[in-house]
């Protein structure tokens, strides 16, 4: 589903990402794991369109996304929910979910906006709220919300628990992996690592911008090599 | 100063002054028994409320930029000069009347606005804010100068059968340019209001206002929001000028007479807010009319300056301005 060759990008003269390589199978949820740092945030932004990698290649589905926009790249499927949220705080919760849909999933707007306020029944409840006021838990679940207001085929979730309470995030991994019992290939991004790999099929590791490791998650977990190689599991 | 003098079937007399290009009422008179104090104040209140709702219009413009691109349009009274000489030329050339003429004028100026952000400003400043801002006054400067040299600097006017008409409301005597040039202010305001809250396009240039990676993410493109949305309040200025040519004077200068004006209701409303522009470009129309009215022509002006601090420092934000 989404192929990653090579990957060389960064901002400006800082080159961040020194060839990355990884592949997620439709059908699967796939680890990213790394240090603060590492740069996974930057492969994430690669993968959208929103920075242009220096070289590699990205397929998605078949088709060769490494020079597209990040326009033709929401409308192909790949949705990012990223770090930090970014969603809109000048607008109401319902008009923030509408725009989910700007580009992709136009059609079951409506049928769209239903399923994710059946999924999330706190944002049922602000709908009329301006977004910039509510609490971190409930801007990450509108955040969410919009990414799967685009009907994604491949959905990168980019340190979703971050500032989430233990119980907040425990609700966040039964969601993943009910999105996923749904169809939904996942890319997951996250600094939570025995959660992460608990629930994800395969699962890589960034270091310095390159994969240090990569494997099948239930292997990983027993690796040493993790551990040295993941700052927070010393 | 020029004094023209009307009388009514009721023998009411009202005295115009020309004066700066503006045509106030500034009395009535009433069976030559001398002034009628409150009369003279409700006309110079309504007065003041009236020419407030193009002032509104004109710093909608303004605030829908500041909103969205972050930065302060210094070719807006430019803009609205050229507008204003494409409503006389149609006027003039077509024999087109202004008010038929408001929605050409309005979407030729949102093209200008959008090409001019689209090939100029957005190109030369490569997003950066304070390369928009040279940008802007660049194209003020080349515009001003520009039709100094094709028009001369002399005031123009065009004389429709409505310039000089008047509606009788009980005491007083309404200009009817001003009435319609008031309400339909309002009404655009209203439709660029409902616009920005209920279509995608609204929804998407206020998402990137505030969150441009946000809304790139949902496949929403800046730039070309950028684009819209400076064409849009570039499209505020077509309208407002086509309201304002019954009663004013056009030159290459006539600009200069709302821009400042604009500038102070964008700051004293909130800057970005659309309510804010409305709300301040009525109380500062009410605010000229009634320093006009007891301080005279030349002091006038103070009123709304004493207005703009009192507001400041009550509400250093403005009337609408987000308290954060
Ligand atoms: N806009 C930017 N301009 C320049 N350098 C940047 C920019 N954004 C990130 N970087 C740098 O790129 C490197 C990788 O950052 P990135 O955000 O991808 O890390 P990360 O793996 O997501 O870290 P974290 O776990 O803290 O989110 C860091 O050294 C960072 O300082
Ligand atoms: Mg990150």
């Amino acid at each position: 589903m989404l192929e990653v060759v090579d990957l060389h990008a960064g901002y400006g003269p800082f080159a961040v990402l020194h060839g990355i390589a990884l592949a997620v199978a439709a059908g699967e949820i796939v680890a990213v794991l790394g240090a603060n740092g590492a740069g996974k945030t930057t492969l994430n932004r690669a993968l959208s369109g929103l920075i242009r990698p220096t070289s590699g290649r990205i397929v998605f589905e078949g088709r060769d996304i490494t020079a597209a926009g990040h326009d033709a790249i929401v409308r192909a499927g790949l949705i990012h929910v990223p770090e930090g949220r970014k969603i809109f705080p000048n607008l109401t919760v319902r008009d923030n979910l509408l725009l989910g849909a700007y580009l992709r999933g136009r059609a079951h707007r409506a049928r769209n906006l239903a399923r994710v306020l059946d999924i999330f029944p706190r944002l049922a409840e602000r709908l009329g709220q301006l977004a910039g006021s509510m609490s971190g838990g409930e801007q990450q679940m509108l955040a969410i919300g919009r990414g799967l207001m685009a009907e994604p085929r491949l959905l990168i979730l980019d340190e979703p628990s971050l500032g989430l309470s233990p119980l907040l995030t425990e609700e966040l991994f039964t969601l993943i992996a009910r999105l996923h019992g749904e169809g939904l290939s996942i890319l997951l991004v996250e600094q939570n690592v025995v959660q992460s790999l608990a629930i994800a099929h395969r699962a890589y590791v960034v270091e310095h911008g390159a994969v240090a490791l990569a494997g099948a998650a239930g292997a990983l977990t027993d690796d040493p090599r993790l551990k040295s190689a993941y700052l927070g599991l010393a | 100063m020029e004094v023209f003098c009307f009388f009514s079937s009721e023998k009411k007399v009202f005295f115009f002054e020309k004066k700066k290009q503006k045509t106030f009422v500034r009395g009535v008179l009433r069976g030559h028994r001398g002034f009628v104090v409150t009369d003279i104040f409700l006309a110079a209140l309504i007065n003041g409320i009236l020419i407030g709702g193009v002032y509104a219009l004109v710093a909608l413009g303004l605030t829908l930029i500041y909103g969205v691109l972050h930065i302060v349009n210094f070719a807006h009274g430019s803009l609205l000069m050229v507008a204003m000489f494409a409503a006389w030329l149609l006027a003039e050339k077509v024999g087109l009347s202004p008010y038929a003429a408001l929605p050409v004028v309005a979407a030729g100026m949102f093209g200008v606005g959008w090409g001019l952000y689209r090939f100029v400003i957005g190109r030369v400043s490569r997003g950066e804010d304070r390369a928009i801002l040279l940008a802007t006054l660049g194209v003020a400067v080349v515009l001003d100068n520009a039709f100094l040299a094709m028009f001369g600097g002399d005031t123009r006017q065009i004389e429709t059968d409505l310039t000089f008409a008047m509606w009788e409301v009980g005491p007083l005597l309404l200009s009817v340019p001003k009435v319609i040039a008031f309400g339909a202010s309002l009404a655009i305001a209203g439709l660029l209001w409902a616009f920005m809250a209920l279509t995608d396009t609204g929804r998407a240039i206020r998402a990137v206002a505030k969150e441009p990676e946000g809304a790139r993410l949902m496949g929403i493109r800046p730039d070309r929001i950028f684009a819209l949305a400076y064409g849009i309040g570039i499209a505020c200025l077509g309208a407002a000028a086509c309201l304002l040519l019954p009663s004013f004077f056009v030159s290459p200068h006539v600009g200069n007479v709302f821009v400042l004006v604009a500038f102070t209701i964008v700051v004293l409303g909130g800057m970005g807010s659309f309510p804010g522009a409305v709300v301040g470009g009525i109380l500062i129309g009410v605010t000229e009319s009634l320093g006009g009215l007891f301080l005279g022509e030349s002091l006038g002006p103070i009123g709304i300056s004493l207005v703009f601090i009192a507001v400041l420092l009550l509400r250093p934000t403005g009337l609408f301005g987000a308290t954060r």
